[in-house]
């Protein structure tokens, strides 16, 4: 099993779930994050003073997926997130050891 | 007594009180997050202590008759309104307006200009003043600052009878007022933690939009208003209120756009309350062209004034100085060339008075001079005593959880 932990533009995140449900994905988490890598920040103006704000605002996927599955949600979030510009993010896969569903308590890849 | 001119006057009245949450607001959206809530608190802080330090003592300081005939203070004759009444016997404020309204209208109309007055200097204490600092200096202050200066210039003292200038709803007595008194605690205070070094950004500007505009909305019974009657006089002075505001308004974005690049909403808010504070001295006086100019001049002058505090080194938080003090200078001082005989009674330099500028220079040095002495004395005593300031600590974890145990953006159930 892996997880995939995925950053992208937030302005993707519709269109990266839609093509991820397509793949046979039952399940991802989104969460509004801020963080900083090659693209630059910007610069904010209040009343005729220029603030550089270091941080952009991205969205970072994480999805549970079992290892015959991977390859392809890792491809799908990887063709779906480029525009060819900076800033479109990276993604991470991260061996994943065990998975419980709460309610019922199935364990490894029935809980996914 | 006059039923058309008493609706109009408590009609005013509760506009200009709804002046206060809308400044809370136009304040609350400019300071980060988790100072939001203590910025709302110091102002509507002054809606609850002002009523009671007016109702005491205020009121009759500055509108009951006049000590030794000085023209410096009123007496204590209306302690705790005394026997102000709801007919109008006492003829409070006749020998200024000669008024058609009960007493208790007058009262509480000028009540509600002594809230928002102290109400306007919370945006220079922004995210490091204590609380309890905060009530002693706005109850003290409303009585040896507020009080003598609405008499001077309202309650038939001497800016009125000596230096003879004139302010139609406060641009001596609230803004130029408030904004020599921010100045004062801007200095005491300092500046705060991280100010220039790391990005103290607005946190919830959308808030600063729609006080901006309660703002705009209640300025029409402050300056309406303040002509004490429903007649023209209040109708000349609705009307150059809308034009300032909204040229003014304009004018800043204009500015924006030639100057930093784009025309922001924090910009088009700030242009519009710099434009009703530089009319508010003038609105009852002059014709609506004029407010035209004085929109032009307030938009150009305020903007331009914001750099200031950058080339001093002083952390105005949120600009009260550059809008209220040098917007209140702005209407003041153009109110001696704008002025029109045929519209409030006096004439301006434009018109052949050449006396009337300088009347309004001198009441301008006055006024300033008063309000910045006696507030940095009150702020440096206050500072001795009880500590103007939020500790470090406090400073840096935010006001709102520090001081009131409270957070403005709960984000979990």
């Amino acid at each position: 099993m892996k997880l995939i932990i995925a950053y992208i533009n937030p302005f993707k995140l519709d269109e990266v779930r839609d093509a991820l449900k397509e793949t046979g994905v039952s399940g991802l988490s989104a969460s509004n994050i801020q963080g900083f890598g090659r693209q630059s920040g910007h610069t904010e103006t209040y009343r005729g003073a220029e603030y550089e704000v270091d941080f952009v605002p991205k969205v970072r996927l994480e999805v549970m997926v079992d290892d015959t599955l991977a390859p392809a949600v890792i491809s799908t979030i990887e063709e779906t997130a480029r525009t060819d510009s900076i800033g479109d993010g990276k993604i991470a896969v991260v061996a994943l050891e065990d998975v419980i569903r709460i309610r019922t308590g199935e364990r490894g890849e029935d809980a996914i | 007594m006059d039923t058309g001119d008493t609706a109009w006057i408590l009609t005013s009245s509760a506009l200009v009180l709804f002046m206060t949450p809308g400044l809370a607001l136009f304040y609350g959206g400019m300071v980060r997050g988790k100072n939001l809530l203590a910025m709302l608190m110091k102002n509507f802080a002054a809606m609850g202590v002002i009523t009671i330090t007016w109702m005491l003592v205020g009121y009759s300081l500055a509108f009951s008759g006049d000590v030794e005939g000085w023209g410096i203070v009123g007496n204590l004759d209306l302690f705790a309104l005394g026997e102000l009444s709801s007919d109008n016997k006492l003829g409070l404020g006749s020998a200024v307006h000669g008024l058609t309204v009960p007493d208790n209208a007058f009262m509480v109309f000028q009540m509600m200009f002594a809230i928002i007055t102290p109400a306007l200097i919370a945006g220079a204490v922004a995210e490091r003043m204590k609380f309890g600092a905060w009530v002693a200096f706005i109850a003290i202050w409303s009585i040896v600052v507020y009080a003598p200066m609405a008499h001077w210039v309202w309650g038939g003292g001497f800016i009125a009878t000596e230096i003879q200038a004139i302010d139609f709803a406060g641009g001596l007595v609230v803004h130029i007022n408030a904004g020599a008194a921010a100045l004062a605690l801007i200095l005491v205070l300092g500046r705060r933690i991280g100010w220039r070094q790391s990005p103290i950004r607005p946190g919830a500007l959308p808030l600063t939009l729609i006080g901006a505009g309660i703002l705009w909305f209640g300025w029409f019974g402050f300056n309406s208003g303040s002509a004490l009657a429903s007649n023209g006089a209040a109708a000349n002075a609705f009307v150059t209120t809308q034009v300032a505001a909204g040229v003014a308004a304009t004018t800043w974005i204009i500015m924006e756009h030639f100057v930093s690049g784009k025309p922001t909403t924090l910009g088009f808010a700030s242009g519009a309350v710099a434009g009703l504070v530089a009319v508010t001295p003038a609105a009852g006086f002059i014709s609506p062209i004029w407010a035209l100019v004085i929109g032009i001049a307030a938009g150009v002058l305020c903007y331009g004034a914001l750099q200031l505090k950058f080339k001093f080194n002083f952390d105005d938080s949120l600009d009260v100085v550059a809008v209220h003090l040098v917007g209140g200078i702005v209407g003041a001082l153009l109110l001696g060339l704008f002025a029109d005989e045929a519209i409030g009674g006096v004439d301006g330099l434009f018109f052949g008075n050449s006396e009337q500028f300088a009347r309004q220079l001198a009441s301008i040095v006055v006024a300033f001079a008063y309000s910045f002495i006696v507030s940095y004395a009150l702020a440096v005593i206050l500072d001795r005593t009880i500590g103007i300031r939020a500790s470090e600590e406090e400073e840096r974890q935010g006001l709102d959880l520090a001081l009131h145990e409270e957070q403005a953006w709960v984000f979990t159930e």
